[in-house]
């Protein structure tokens, strides 16, 4: 990141931003003062665990699945997305697809059964007609670990877009950066739980959208609304032709990479329906119905913000020479500020100025929003799964069940700074795709085995957890992402023997093959009563009705 | 408001003291019976098909990506070629398939769960 100073473009928006500081930093203020005050609200109204876990359970379909899309649009899709677009065209679009597309899987799969038969976390209904302590720990450690990549993508994203507006350059004020995130989404999480953590995710996602929709209008308005004439332009501006506009550009240059791109398309489509920090937004509503009607405001929130994505990375690549796009962030993760500033006017103008300022007000936010749901996620599991489940076996107090949440909250938050600190020049992307592929490996076939598959077992569910979750994380350890890669964490050093960067292609299949071996290998008799409850629950919601306030 | 809670359940879901909590054995007198297997092969006759149609037709289109860039890249009017129309029509279908289903659960799905649901929270 010390290139950064030396970018002429950088430093006319480092200029623009330093004479608007005090306006970059009294909206990200009034943005924490505001999701603060949510924050208190809520925390007074949070006396049960329910009210803690599931925010009462009370919040309506619209409600959840504007707080789901708050969720779910985090600074990889907004930042990350556009910026692929601009620097690679059409193979930046591909990720977005990816992403949407998986939301079918939630809806048609996995969010009617999971409101209906299970509580608070994932691990019940993994656990739910299996034995619990095992299996709640494979779960919770599961949840875990995929919530932290996916925080530590987060908190690299804050480094990145801070140094950029406040120009804060140096290593101390970064780490100062991901600290000030960190205690914000303990508190946001310790004291408003999940009711305080849906707000702020809701206030959130208007604002982005609110953010995106007119950056998209004032790029539009450019090109006279014309679809067509934006891609020519970005074509023609980004110095590539015609290929900019299709696919190949990244992903196309060998087989390798072919295959790199088919294995993240896996993992990105199967991957979202076992993210433990969206499936635990479906326990927020008191029926399947509300939880359908969440999914589908979901997915068209969702769905118009990636096709303003578009927008916006063909614009940036249409506004913006690739030189300017690379300077402040060589994964052009600040192409959507940068282009904010030169469609209001250009460094030098106020207007200008101001949105970036409010672009990236927003992105921070964003930020902040998704790292407090994934805390909520890994703090909810260790304390109900691992706590309450298999430490104290069941016979924990409510009371002691909501301390152990508070303070694993504290402790992950901790532990994400630590680790956000030492990360901040990771590759964002990479963290980001393989909490999807570990999600995929070791959560999915999990979750559709324990809903729809009778003779599946304890020693199954173990299998595809452990299998899902080791396979994963060891391909991604020995793969161009770690070591021997143009982008990798370590230079210098090359210990790669796995050649693609998504590890899914394997790990998927691995887990839902050692799902089904575990299965019918294991000496253990399927729990048949227990599946009758299960099924029975999941499809008509006997016994939801009263997941209501104390 | 809860203090002192009792402790919960072993497992994870059931613990509301709102309608009667049938017992297993009803859970599986009712998972045997010919309603439910109804409400079960309605529900999986649409949306597993369904699931198979829209991942096999998101990895076709991650193919044709990968393989074949000459008929991606061919331009339909303007700059506008196959790559986006296809793209593009991921998003339609998407959001297509979010409402036929939709449409099939409200329709179909709803009423035959909701019926169940309160014969056995009904009687238990």
């Amino acid at each position: 990141m010390s290139s950064l100073a030396t970018a002429p473009a950088l430093l006319a928006a480092g200029n623009a931003t330093a004479e608007h500081r005090p306006l970059i930093i009294g909206l990200f203020g009034a943005f924490v003062v505001a999701t603060l005050a949510i924050t208190v609200w809520a925390g007074r109204q949070t006396r049960s665990a329910a009210d803690f876990y599931a925010g009462g359970g009370q919040f309506t379909g619209f409600q959840n699945g504007l707080a789901i899309s708050g969720d779910y649009m985090s600074a990889a899709s907004f930042l990350g997305i556009s910026g692929a677009i601009a620097l690679y065209g059409y193979d930046g679009f591909l990720y977005s697809i990816g992403f949407l597309v998986a939301w079918l899987v939630a809806l048609l799969l996995v969010a009617e059964p999971l409101r209906n038969s299970g509580r608070f976390t994932m691990g019940d209904v993994l656990a739910y007609r299996m034995r619990q302590r095992p299996v709640r720990t494979a779960a919770g450690t599961s949840t875990i670990v995929v919530s932290i990549f996916y925080l530590l993508a987060q908190m690299a994203g804050a480094g990145v877009l801070v140094s950029l507006l406040l120009g804060i350059t140096s290593d101390g004020g970064k780490v100062a950066i991901v600290a000030l995130v960190g205690v914000l989404m303990i508190v946001y999480v310790t004291i408003g739980g999940m009711k305080g953590t849906t707000w702020v995710q809701m206030v959130k996602a208007v604002l982005l959208i609110a953010g995106t929709l007119l950056i998209t209008f004032l790029i539009l308005l450019k090109f006279d609304f014309n679809l067509s004439d934006l891609l020519g332009a970005a074509a023609t501006h980004s110095g590539k032709g015609d290929a900019f506009l299709e696919p190949g550009l990244k992903y196309g240059l060998t087989e390798t990479s072919k295959l790199d791109f088919l294995s993240l398309g896996i993992a990105l489509v199967l991957g979202t329906a076992g993210l433990p920090h969206i499936l635990i937004r479906f326990y927020t509503v008191p029926t399947a119905k509300a939880a359908r009607k969440s999914v589908n405001w979901a997915i068209g929130i969702i769905g118009a913000f990636y096709l303003m994505t578009i927008v916006l990375g063909f614009g940036a690549a249409a506004l913006l020479s690739p030189e300017t796009i690379t300077s402040s962030n060589k994964a052009g993760n600040t192409a959507a500020p940068l282009t904010a500033l030169e469609v209001g006017g250009g460094a030098d103008s106020t207007a200008g100025a101001i949105l970036l300022a409010v672009i990236s007000a927003v992105a921070f936010a964003t930020i902040l929003a998704v790292v407090a749901g994934l805390t909520l996620a890994s703090s909810s599991s260790f304390a109900h799964d691992i706590y309450a489940n298999v430490i104290k076996r069941g016979k924990a107090t409510e009371k002691q069940e909501m301390r152990a949440a508070r303070w694993s909250t504290v402790f992950i938050g901790i532990v994400s700074i630590a680790l956000g600190a030492l990360a901040r020049d990771l590759n964002v992307a990479g963290l980001v795709a393989l909490a999807f592929a570990v999600a995929a490996s070791a959560n999915l076939p999990t979750i559709l085995y324990s809903l729809f598959w009778k003779r599946f077992t304890t020693q199954g569910a173990l299998w595809s957890i452990y299998g899902g979750l080791v396979s994963s994380v060891v391909l991604v350890l020995f793969s161009p992402v770690v070591s021997g890669g143009p982008a990798s964490m370590f230079k210098g050093v090359d210990f790669h023997w796995f050649p693609l960067e998504n590890p899914g292609l394997v790990s998927i299949p691995l887990g839902f093959l050692l799902g089904w071996l575990g299965s019918i290998l294991s000496k253990e008799e399927p729990d048949a009563g227990k599946y009758a409850e299960l099924e029975v629950k999941s499809l008509t919601g006997i016994g939801t009705a009263a997941a209501v306030k104390h | 408001m809860a203090t002192e809670a009792p402790p919960p359940p072993r497992e994870g879901a059931g613990t509301d003291s709102g309608p009667a909590r049938p017992t297993t054995e009803e859970f599986v007198e009712v998972q045997r019976s010919e309603e439910f297997g109804e409400l079960r092969r309605t529900y999986r006759s649409f949306a597993f098909p369904l699931t198979v149609a829209f991942i096999t037709w998101y990895l076709l289109y991650v193919l044709l990506s990968n393989y074949a860039g000459g008929f991606m890249g061919t331009r339909l009017f303007g700059n506008i070629n196959v790559a986006l129309v296809l793209g593009l029509g991921q998003f339609a279908t998407t959001f297509l398939i979010a409402w036929l289903y939709s449409r099939h659960a409200a329709l179909r799905l709803d009423p035959k769960g909701e019926a169940i649901k309160a014969r056995m929270e009904g009687d238990a």
